[in-house]
């Protein structure tokens, strides 16, 4: 049986990626915003585009925020992409603080730039890297080779208060942002995996099976 | 420095690729799904798709050809040609893109431009600017190449920046389909003027006008039309070329 895995539909931008994507790589795909379909799923990918504050409004006006409380609380992966992965976060600045799911501690603020005249937004190809404490044998990273380029399109970026959440780390414009967070069976990409060809279906090859060892 | 992306571009006639000369003179290449296909397997950063015959009709009628893209192709894709509308936007990314370029609604309404940087972000919005040579710069074109629209690129591309534009496509009219090379003192002077990635569209004909773009000038991306359509180079030798002359691409 293919896992199932559910994409969250609650009105933030092109998910037919996202869906192309995981379908590509093996999963049974549903796209959604029913409680019922959610729960039932083997595993939740939360996309997202826009503003930290639009996107909690938009979940909130789905009754999607205590629907995401209680996928997290049974253990099973989940995986917020983007917006989706800042959303995970216990507070966003974009347009004043707002509160975010509280997956994992820590803000989201705005990339730091000030030491070069790098633009934002941060668009295009840059490396992932491990941090040297962190091993991501057992993590949907297991394949990823660190240093390895994946497609960014972001302007804020997540700063989780435990390095341990910490995945991996992104340089851009001089300094160095997470790129993407793990706490548990959550996951998070600031980066689109569903852009990033072949390094990028192999993050959710490897997600959608850890969906099926759950299931 | 971010990677320099090497882009494919495919202007569609009719269902087909089409290719011309100044953008004129279009010849029959062939099937965009299978060409964007081919190009995403052999390493391409992103995939272009430009209806040729779009600001004619008033319409963008690559929609299907977009979401059939998206089911093998998993690298950024823009949609140009006939965008008009907010709705034709949401229609355009609804159907897969990442990123609308537009051109003549621009110089229609410069405004625009900045309803959709703020309705959809400026990384989804790519400035679409057709350039043609004239006796003192250079003069930017509407309706794929054809109309004059009386507006000075350099100064055209700043305004542009200014309403919120994330990216230019810029594209010489002159060199288009040539395959003589870019104008490269038309990308000097646009890129001198504004700090938004530039795509660089028009000339190409073998790796070597790439890689001179590359040092002549900073282009953040290039467009390849007829390099690619007509084999005379492939994805990895362009980007070989390029990281063998002290440029990061992705490999």
């Amino acid at each position: 049986m293919k896992p199932t895995v559910v994409v969250l539909d609650y009105g933030l931008g092109n998910v037919r990626s996202i869906v192309n994507a995981l379908n590509k790589v093996g999963a049974n795909v549903l796209l959604s915003n029913d409680e019922a379909v959610i729960m039932q799923a083997d595993a939740c990918v939360l996309p997202g585009v826009g503003s930290f504050p639009h996107g909690m409004q938009k979940l909130q006006e789905h009754d999607l925020v205590g629907v995401l409380h209680a996928f997290k609380d049974t253990d099973k992966p989940l995986l917020g992409i983007c917006l989706g992965m800042q959303l995970l976060m216990s507070e966003g600045e974009e347009f004043g603080k707002t509160d975010g799911l509280g997956f994992i501690q820590g803000r989201v603020v705005k990339l730091n730039v000030e030491l070069s005249h790098e633009k934002l937004p941060h668009v295009g190809w840059s490396e992932i890297v491990r941090p040297d404490a962190c091993d991501w044998e057992d993590t949907i990273f297991h394949s990823t080779n660190s240093k390895e380029v994946m497609y960014f399109v972001h302007s804020f970026v997540a700063e989780p208060l435990d390095s341990d959440n910490v995945l991996s780390k992104t340089q851009y414009s001089g300094s160095e942002f997470c790129s993407s967070v793990k706490q548990g069976n959550v996951y998070g990409c600031q980066f689109h995996p569903e852009k990033s060809a072949g390094p990028g279906l192999n993050i959710l090859e490897n997600f959608t099976q850890l969906a099926q060892r759950n299931n | 420095m971010a990677r320099v992306r090497v882009i494919a571009r495919l202007d569609v006639k009719n269902e087909y690729v089409i290719k011309g000369i100044h953008l004129e003179g279009l010849r029959k290449i062939g099937d965009p799904n299978e060409m964007a296909r081919r190009y995403y397997e052999s390493g391409i950063d992103e995939i272009l798709f430009i209806d040729a015959v779009a600001a004619y009709y008033d319409r963008n009628s690559l929609s299907h050809i977009i979401e059939k893209a998206c089911d093998d192709v998993f690298v950024p894709i823009t949609v140009g040609g006939g965008i008009r509308t907010l709705a034709d936007i949401q229609k355009a990314l609804n159907a897969g893109a990442d990123k609308v370029a537009i051109n003549t609604q621009a110089v229609k309404d410069p405004g625009f431009i900045s309803e959709a940087s703020q309705v959809f972000g400026a990384q989804c919005i790519v400035a679409s600017v057709v350039a043609k040579k004239q006796d003192h710069g250079w003069e930017a074109y509407t309706d794929n190449g054809r109309e004059p629209s009386g507006k000075d690129v350099f100064a055209w591309v700043q305004e542009l920046e200014g309403l919120g534009a994330g990216e230019i496509l810029l594209t010489s009219v002159d060199q288009d389909g040539t395959k003589k090379g870019f104008d490269l003192e038309l990308v000097q002077g646009v890129s001198a003027r504004i700090s938004i990635p530039v795509i660089v569209s028009g000339g190409a004909g073998n790796v070597k006008d790439v890689v001179d773009l590359s040092q002549a000038a900073h282009a953040d991306a290039v467009a390849l039309g007829s390099l690619l359509h007509y084999d005379l180079a492939g994805i990895r030798d362009v980007k070989d070329a390029l990281a063998d002359a002290g440029v990061r691409v992705r490999i």
